[in-house]
């Protein structure tokens, strides 16, 4: 591209640089635009990251090491031996933290996975269908809006927590109470999403190209998956990103109130759970934590704001 | 000639929070196998909600197919379940819509759009609904038909895309194709290409045909018989020849003389517009749904409505003056 142009009138030269370049696909849009989102993409550098962090760290540390706890190395500020310090029973903070992120990013991600599935299936069939199916779908999403997620998950945390035995997986041993605090985010919070789903239906059932399936015999099924869920898919996709968000901070407040994931399985939460009460003696009980989960929920945040305004289509002129 | 499709008496209602729309109001015609039937009228006047009827695509609710019968060989449509209905959409009967612009989805590339209802209705495998796409995209005169299965509909242009739209219809090779309007949303010389593609197809498939318009021009070298409806009721129906050399009813006359003619003086190609607006169908009229517009009407238009009766062999009309006649 001419530099000369680019600097006098930028905004000219970029849409004649459009005009001249062939029709763009619709992923080429959206990576046009969403690289230009520095936040988003700082958001996706650090999720990288963290993920790596937490499966890399795995190799470096066993899982028995970071359970491991010595009561006569309790409370140690940080050190080259134990770089994070270690926590009230002695046990090292740093080798918690790599498990505790697994566990962390593990139950964001299948809670939101759970959500989204519940809550698009919902707005889908009320959205599609309207009528009796609609008042009854919506009313009970709006009566689960109405009792306090907090109550929620700490009457289904006491309710179900310890009835679920600990499963072995992939070589290791998964408290029960991971499955149930899952199973508790994702059927406490699938209510916006089934809201947002249904609200994209409503509008996109009119459109002519559902009518003209129609018209050619397209099963129901199909329409209402294949032709109007890809349609509504980027408000569903920004608010599933922010639903991982969510789940994790959830499942770290359930875990701070000593609900959530049972020791000696680590989750960022449960490792604040202790911590309160060193909140100036021994600072680096939470500090690391604490940081991690900023950070994992600052960087989803980020990035379903790049999402939304990279699939926003009412700004396809990037 | 053997009768491919037979409606019957068609009633079809919207309940709206107004009242209640009468948007078909007993409408009866049939369509013999292999020929093709225009229906006209101005906007807002039925033709649609008909054939939408006919292929139970209206919502309902608010809509409601008060009473009548579609036999299409044979069967009653409105007697088919809702599973065997899906089967008869796009296998047997297809419809191409006004708007090609929004008439394709646009997250879905061309390809998958025609080969879905290939592999919903003839089973065919993906490969086999591959190679049929490329067939049908090269029968509607798309070029390079095989690079553009993977473009989305926004990479095509409005005629392009109502090509498109008819590979889609006639994927399966159905007996009956209604078009709704299909070229009304493009300029001139694509419609003309569009209808000649269709006439062509039509000759090629040998499938019979309804053609929705409220252009009388497409109509003449298109069809072989014309409906003319008005505010949900037919008022005439004819050969297209005695249609054009012999109109009876008031409205098919104004609607001719709105249309522009190349055999006429200049002076004499003032075009006539038609003064007033077509009915209000929350209120069931009375009398001729046309009178309050008609420069023949007298008493009796407005106190009883006209049945449709012959005049002619083929030629039907609903109007009092001419039994007076």
């Amino acid at each position: 591209m001419d530099t000369n142009m680019a600097t006098s009138a930028p905004q000219q030269s970029n849409s004649l640089d459009e005009l001249l370049a062939p029709p763009l696909t619709l992923s080429q849009l959206f990576w046009r635009r969403f690289r230009r989102h520095k936040m988003a993409l700082f958001g996706v550098v650090t999720m990288i990251l963290l993920f790596l962090y937490s499966i890399f760290g795995a190799f470096i540390f066993t899982e028995s090491y970071a359970n491991y706890n010595d009561t006569s190395i309790r409370l140690q500020p940080p050190s080259a031996e134990h770089p994070f310090g270690t926590d009230t029973i002695g046990r090292d903070i740093l080798a918690r933290t790599v498990y505790g992120g697994q566990i962390s990013l593990l139950i964001g991600i299948t809670a939101a996975f759970i959500e989204t599935f519940l809550g698009v299936l919902i707005g889908a069939l009320a959205g599609y269908y309207g009528g009796v199916l609609d008042s009854i779908l919506m009313r009970l999403t709006e009566t689960m809006l109405c009792v306090p997620q907090l109550f929620l998950l700490i009457v289904m945390a006491k309710f179900f927590g310890g009835k679920i035995p600990s499963i072995d997986f992939l070589g290791r041993t998964f408290s029960g109470s991971v499955i149930v605090i899952i199973g508790i985010i994702g059927i406490t919070s699938w209510m916006y999403v089934a809201r947002i789903t249904r609200a994209e239906f409503l509008s996109l059932k009119e459109n002519e190209f559902v009518l003209a399936a129609r018209a050619i015999g397209t099963p129901r099924s199909q329409i209402i998956f294949k032709h109007i869920l890809p349609n509504s898919i980027a408000p569903i996709i920004v608010s599933a990103t922010l639903a991982v968000a969510g789940a994790i901070t959830t499942e770290a407040y359930i875990s701070f109130l000593g609900l959530g994931v049972q020791p000696p399985t680590a989750t960022w939460g449960n490792m604040l759970e202790g911590a309160y009460n060193y909140i100036e003696t021994a600072p680096w009980l939470w500090i690391f934590p604490g940081i991690l989960i900023v950070l994992t929920v600052l960087s989803i945040n980020f990035l379903g704001d790049g999402l939304r305004d990279a699939l926003d289509p009412r700004s396809r002129a990037a | 000639m053997s009768t491919l499709l037979d409606v019957k008496d068609l009633r079809t209602r919207f309940k709206i929070p107004e009242g209640t729309v009468h948007a078909v109001n007993g409408v009866s015609f049939h369509l013999d196998l292999g020929e093709t039937l225009a229906v006209v009228g101005e906007s807002g006047c039925g033709k649609s909600v008909t054939m939408l009827s006919v292929l139970r695509l209206i919502a309902i609710p608010p809509g409601e197919i008060a009473s009548g019968s579609a036999d299409f060989k044979g069967v009653n449509l409105f007697k088919l379940s809702d599973v065997e209905m899906e089967k008869v959409r796009g296998k047997q009967i297809s419809m191409v819509f006004q708007e090609p612009m929004t008439s394709l989805n646009p997250v879905l590339t061309v390809g998958r759009q025609i080969t879905e209802s290939l592999q919903v209705h003839m089973g065919m495998d993906k490969k086999q609904a591959y190679h049929r796409a490329i067939e049908l995209l090269e029968m509607v005169g798309i070029a390079d038909p095989k690079n553009r299965l993977g473009d989305y509909p926004h990479q095509f242009s409005g005629g392009m895309r109502q090509r498109v739209m008819i590979a889609i219809a006639l994927a399966c090779d159905p007996d009956l194709l209604i078009a709704d309007e299909p070229t009304t949303a493009l300029d001139v010389t694509i419609q003309a290409q569009i209808v000649e593609l269709v006439i062509r197809l039509r000759e090629k498939v040998g499938m019979s045909m309804i053609w929705i318009t409220h252009d009388l021009g497409v109509v003449a070298g298109l069809a072989d018989r014309v409906v003319v409806m008005y505010a949900g009721y037919i008022v005439e129906e004819a050969d297209v020849f005695e249609l054009y050399s012999n109109p009876r009813h008031p409205y098919t006359l104004a609607l001719l003389e709105a249309l522009p003619r190349s055999d006429r003086r200049r002076e004499q190609t003032r075009l006539k517009s038609i003064p007033g607006a077509p009915p209000n169908l929350l209120v069931e009229p009375r009398g001729c749904p046309f009178a309050p517009r008609c420069t023949l009407a007298g008493q009796d238009c407005w106190e009883a409505n006209p049945v449709l009766s012959p005049i002619a062999p083929g030629h039907q009309v609903a109007c009092w003056r001419e039994e007076a006649r």
